[in-house]
C-alpha cells in the first residue's frame, strides 16, 4: 500500500513548511509554491509527510493512500 | 451575435441522406428565418414527441437504462470542450448515491464561441427536451438550465420556453426545470465553478475530488452537460444511435456546431458533421474576405494551425491531433494575414492571465509572468533567453492549478510561439511591426480586466 | 500588608495572614501570561510574514508560536486557580469565565474573564483545526487581537502592583512588542484592504492614546483600589483619628 503527497492548490498559500519537512518530495518554485514529486513515499517518509501535512497552516498538503486519482478536465 | 446566419441549412460535405431523414441540418433544422425561437408546438411538430413508453411493461428505470445504452452506442462525446463520453458520465451519475440533479451548462465563457447562446435563443425547446430526457435517464427530479448573464436574448428565450412547458403541458413527475443566469467570465462555466456558483458560492473552481458526478450541487450526484450535448441527446432518443453515426467519423460520430469567426463574409454558427473540411465551412460562410494566415481551433485553450496546413484540414479531433490541436467546444478562429500574430498572442495571453480565478499561486503568477514575457517580446524588449523563460514558466504553470485554465493558456501560448516562430523572432529583434497597430483581430470581451482585480470584485487572495 | 486596627471599640480584621503564596502566584503568573501572550502575538505576525533563516526555518517559528500560546494558557490557568484559591479577594471559579458577576472589582476582573474566554476560543479552535474549515478557524483566530488589549486593561485594573516599576516596565515592553507586531502586520501587504488596515491602525492609535490619558488618573492615580470596585471591607483605611468617626464600617 503506497502513500503519496498531493497539494490542494486552492488552499495552498505558499507558507513553505512542507518543503522544509519533506524535502525529499517537495521543493518550492520561484513564487514559493510547492513542486510535488508524486512518487510513492518510502518507509519513514510517510511519518514525515504526515507531520508536514499537520504543519501546513491551511491544510493544503494531503497524504493519500494508494488510489489512482486521474484528474478530470 | 444574434443574426441568423443565412446559410446554416446548407449541408456541408454531407453524405447522401439515408431514408427520409435528411443528413444536415440536424440540430439546426427548424431554425426560423425570422429569428424567433421555435415554440414547443413547432418543436414537437418538427421532431416528433420524445420517446413515449414503448412497451408498457418497461419500467422507468429500464427506459432510463435503455436511453443511456443508446447514447453509449451512439458514441456521443461532450460538446463543451472536454469531449468526454456522455454515456459514461450519465451512468456514473445514475449509479452514484443520492438523488441526482442535472445542470445544463450554457455558460459559454469562451469569448469566441456563440453556439450555445445561439442554440438557447433559437432552439430552447430542443435543449429543454434533451435536458428532461437526461434527467429522467439519471433519475434526477430537478434540472437547472444555466445561461450566461450577458446573453439577454437567450435568457428570455429559455424563460418563455420553460413557461410553455409548465402546467398541463408538463407530464406528471416530470423533472422540475429552473433557469439560472451565471457570470460571463471564462472559468465560470468550468464544472466545479458552476456547481460552486449554483450552490451560492463564487463562480470559481473548487478542489476535486469529490467530482461533481459523485457529490456536486447540494452534495447530490450532478450531471453537468453542455447544452449542445443535451440537444443531441434529444435527437438520439428519437432517431437512435445508428442514425447518429451516419454522419461524422467512427471515433467522433455525429454532427456538431462550430462557431466560425475571422475574415469570412458570414461569421457565425454552423452545423457540420465531424470530419468536414475547414474549406467547406469557410465556403458555407461565404468565403474568406482576406488571406488567412492561420487558424486557432478549440478557442483560447486550443492550438494554432499554420496557414499552409489549412488546405485539406478536416475538423475532427482525430485529424486535428496531428497538428497538436483539437476542436474543443467547436471554436474555429481564423487569423487574417494582415493581422500581427505576435500582438494578438500578447493580447490573448494577457486576457487569459486576467481570467485566472487567482486561487492557485502557480496559475496567478505563472500566467501573469507568461503574459509579461510575451508582451516584452512583442515590444522588442525580450531578452536573449526569453524562449527558455517561457519554457520554464510553462512547466511551472501547467497542471499545477485546481482546474484546466492554466493548462489551456499554456497550450495556446506555446502553440503560438511554435507556429509563429519567425514572427516572434522578428519582433524580439526589431520590436513592433506595422500590423501591431491595427485594431484587434481576435474577439475578446470589451470590458478591460485590471491585473489586480479578481473576477467578482473580491480582492485577490494574497 | 494590612493589620487589624483598633478603633475605639471596633476591631477591623483584614486579610489577617498577610499576603499569601497564592496572592503572589496569581500576580506573577498573570504578568507572565501577559508577556507570553504578547510574545505569541509577535510570533504569529512573524509566522504570517513568512520570515525564516536557515537556522530558524518556518516550521520552527510556527511551532514556537503554537507552543508559546499553550504555555500562556498554562500560566493563565494557574493565574486563575491561585486567584480563586487565595482568600483575600472573594473570587470564585465562575468569575473566570463569566464576566462582571464578581464582587471584587467586577468590571476589571470581568475583563479578565472576557479575555480568557476569547483566548480559550482561539486555542480550542486551533487544537481542533482539522475538524473545522480553514475560513472559520481563521475568523476565530483574529480574536487574539481583541483579547490582548482586554487582558492588558484587566491587568492594569485589577493588579495591585500597577504602580511598581517592574510591572510598569513589563507592561511597557508588552505594549511595545504588540504595537510593533500590529504595525508590521498592518503595513505588510499595503494597500490591499485599505479600509480594514486603516481601521486597525486607527484602533491601535486610539487605544494607545486612551492608555496614555487614562493610566495617570486611573490605576496610577490615587485611591484606585476604591474606585475600581474593591469591596470596602478589603480597603485599607485611612489613618483614624481617635475620637472622630473617620472610617466607614
Amino acid at each position: 500500500m503506497s502513500h503519496r503527497v498531493r497539494v490542494n492548490p486552492i488552499a495552498c498559500e505558499a507558507h513553505g513548511m512542507c518543503a522544509e519537512l519533506l524535502p525529499e518530495r517537495i521543493t518550492l518554485d520561484e513564487w514559493g509554491y510547492p513542486l510535488i514529486d508524486g512518487a510513492p513515499l518510502e518507509g519513514e517518509q510517510v511519518e514525515h509527510a504526515v507531520r508536514a501535512a499537520r504543519a501546513c497552516p491551511t491544510f493544503a498538503l494531503l497524504v493519500e493512500r494508494e488510489r489512482s486519482a486521474r484528474r478530470r478536465r | 451575435m444574434s443574426d441568423v446566419p443565412s446559410t446554416i441549412t446548407e449541408p456541408l460535405d454531407a453524405p447522401p441522406a439515408h431514408g427520409d431523414v435528411p443528413a444536415l441540418p440536424r440540430l439546426l433544422a427548424g431554425v426560423r428565418r425570422d429569428g424567433e425561437p421555435v415554440s414547443l408546438d413547432q418543436h414537437l411538430a418538427l421532431h416528433g414527441p420524445p420517446p413515449a413508453i414503448r412497451g408498457e411493461r418497461r419500467s422507468g428505470r429500464e427506459r432510463a437504462a435503455a436511453l443511456i445504452d443508446e447514447i453509449q452506442l451512439s458514441g456521443l462525446l461532450g460538446r463543451g470542450g472536454g469531449a468526454f463520453p456522455t454515456a459514461t458520465k450519465m451512468r456514473a451519475v445514475a449509479d452514484a448515491r443520492g438523488r441526482a440533479i442535472v445542470v445544463a451548462n450554457g455558460a459559454e465563457g469562451e469569448p469566441a464561441s456563440t453556439k450555445d447562446r445561439t442554440l438557447l435563443e433559437l432552439l430552447p425547446q430542443l435543449v429543454l427536451d434533451g435536458t428532461i430526457l437526461a434527467a429522467e435517464a439519471v433519475g434526477a427530479d430537478e434540472a437547472i438550465v444555466c445561461v450566461c448573464e450577458s446573453a439577454g436574448a437567450g435568457v428570455q428565450s429559455v424563460e418563455r420556453a420553460i413557461e410553455e412547458r409548465a402546467g398541463e403541458r408538463s407530464p406528471p413527475r416530470s423533472p422540475k426545470l429552473q433557469l439560472r443566469t451565471v457570470p460571463s467570465h471564462y472559468v465560470a462555466g468550468q464544472e466545479s465553478a458552476l456547481v460552486n456558483y449554483l450552490g451560492g458560492g463564487p463562480a470559481r473552481p473548487t478542489f476535486t475530488p469529490p467530482m461533481p458526478f459523485q457529490q456536486g450541487l447540494r452534495r447530490r450526484p450532478t450531471l453537468i452537460n453542455n447544452i449542445e450535448t443535451l440537444a443531441h441527446i434529444a435527437l438520439i432518443a428519437r432517431h437512435g444511435a445508428r442514425w447518429f453515426r451516419q454522419l461524422g467519423t467512427p471515433t467522433q460520430p455525429g454532427s456538431a456546431l462550430v462557431t466560425l469567426s475571422g475574415p469570412v463574409n458570414h461569421p457565425g454558427v454552423y452545423e457540420i458533421q465531424h470530419g468536414a473540411s475547414l474549406a467547406s465551412v469557410i465556403n458555407a460562410a461565404g468565403g474568406p474576405t482576406t488571406g488567412v494566415r492561420a487558424a486557432l481551433t478549440g478557442g483560447y485553450a486550443g492550438a494554432w494551425i499554420a496557414g499552409q496546413s489549412l488546405r485539406g484540414l478536416a475538423l475532427s479531433n482525430e485529424h486535428l491531433a496531428a497538428h497538436g490541436a483539437s476542436l474543443g467546444a467547436g471554436v474555429v478562429l481564423l487569423l487574417s494575414e494582415d493581422a500581427c500574430p505576435v500582438a494578438e498572442t500578447a493580447r490573448v495571453a494577457r486576457w487569459l492571465a486576467g481570467q485566472s480565478a487567482r486561487q492557485c499561486g502557480p496559475c496567478t503568477h505563472g500566467l501573469d509572468a507568461l503574459a509579461s514575457t510575451v508582451e516584452q517580446i512583442a515590444a522588442g524588449n525580450g531578452h536573449a533567453h526569453a524562449a527558455q523563460r517561457i519554457d520554464r514558466l510553462a512547466s511551472l504553470t501547467a497542471r499545477r492549478g485546481a482546474c484546466a485554465h492554466p493548462d489551456g493558456a499554456v497550450n495556446v501560448i506555446l502553440s503560438a510561439l511554435e507556429v509563429f516562430a519567425r514572427e516572434f523572432a522578428d519582433h524580439a529583434r526589431h520590436g513592433p511591426c506595422d500590423a501591431c497597430r491595427r485594431p484587434p483581430d481576435l474577439p475578446l470581451p470589451h470590458r478591460p480586466v485590471q491585473r489586480e482585480q479578481a473576477l467578482d470584485g473580491a480582492p485577490p487572495r494574497r | 500588608m494590612l493589620a487589624g486596627e483598633a478603633i475605639g471599640g471596633m476591631t477591623l480584621t483584614l486579610a489577617a495572614e498577610g499576603p499569601s503564596l497564592d496572592w503572589y502566584l496569581t500576580r506573577s503568573t498573570g504578568a507572565v501570561a501577559l508577556l507570553l501572550l504578547s510574545v505569541a502575538i509577535a510570533l504569529g505576525v512573524v509566522d504570517v510574514k513568512r520570515w525564516s533563516t536557515p537556522r530558524w526555518p518556518r516550521f520552527v517559528v510556527d511551532s514556537l508560536h503554537r507552543n508559546v500560546s499553550l504555555l500562556a494558557l498554562a500560566f493563565l490557568v494557574v493565574h486563575i486557580l491561585t486567584s480563586v484559591l487565595d482568600s483575600f479577594a472573594p473570587i470564585g471559579l465562575i468569575d473566570a469565565v463569566v464576566p462582571f458577576v464578581g464582587s471584587y472589582r467586577p468590571f476589571w476582573l470581568g475583563l479578565g474573564a472576557v479575555a480568557f474566554d476569547l483566548i480559550l476560543a482561539v486555542i480550542v479552535t486551533s487544537l481542533l483545526r482539522a475538524r473545522m474549515g480553514y475560513g472559520s478557524w481563521r475568523a476565530v483566530h483574529w480574536l487574539t487581537y481583541a483579547s490582548w488589549p482586554i487582558a492588558l486593561l484587566h491587568g492594569f485594573g485589577t493588579g495591585s502592583d500597577v504602580k511598581t516599576t517592574w510591572l510598569l516596565v513589563l507592561s511597557a515592553a508588552c505594549v511595545a512588542l504588540v504595537a510593533a507586531a500590529v504595525l508590521t502586520r498592518v503595513i505588510s501587504g499595503w494597500p490591499e484592504n485599505v479600509r480594514l488596515r486603516g481601521a486597525a491602525l486607527g484602533g491601535t492609535g486610539a487605544f494607545s492614546l486612551f492608555l496614555a490619558l487614562w493610566l495617570p488618573q486611573g490605576p496610577l492615580g490615587s485611591e484606585w483600589a476604591r474606585r475600581s470596585g474593591t469591596p470596602s471591607s478589603l480597603l485599607p483605611h485611612a489613618r483614624v483619628h481617635t475620637g472622630s468617626s473617620g472610617s466607614r464600617p
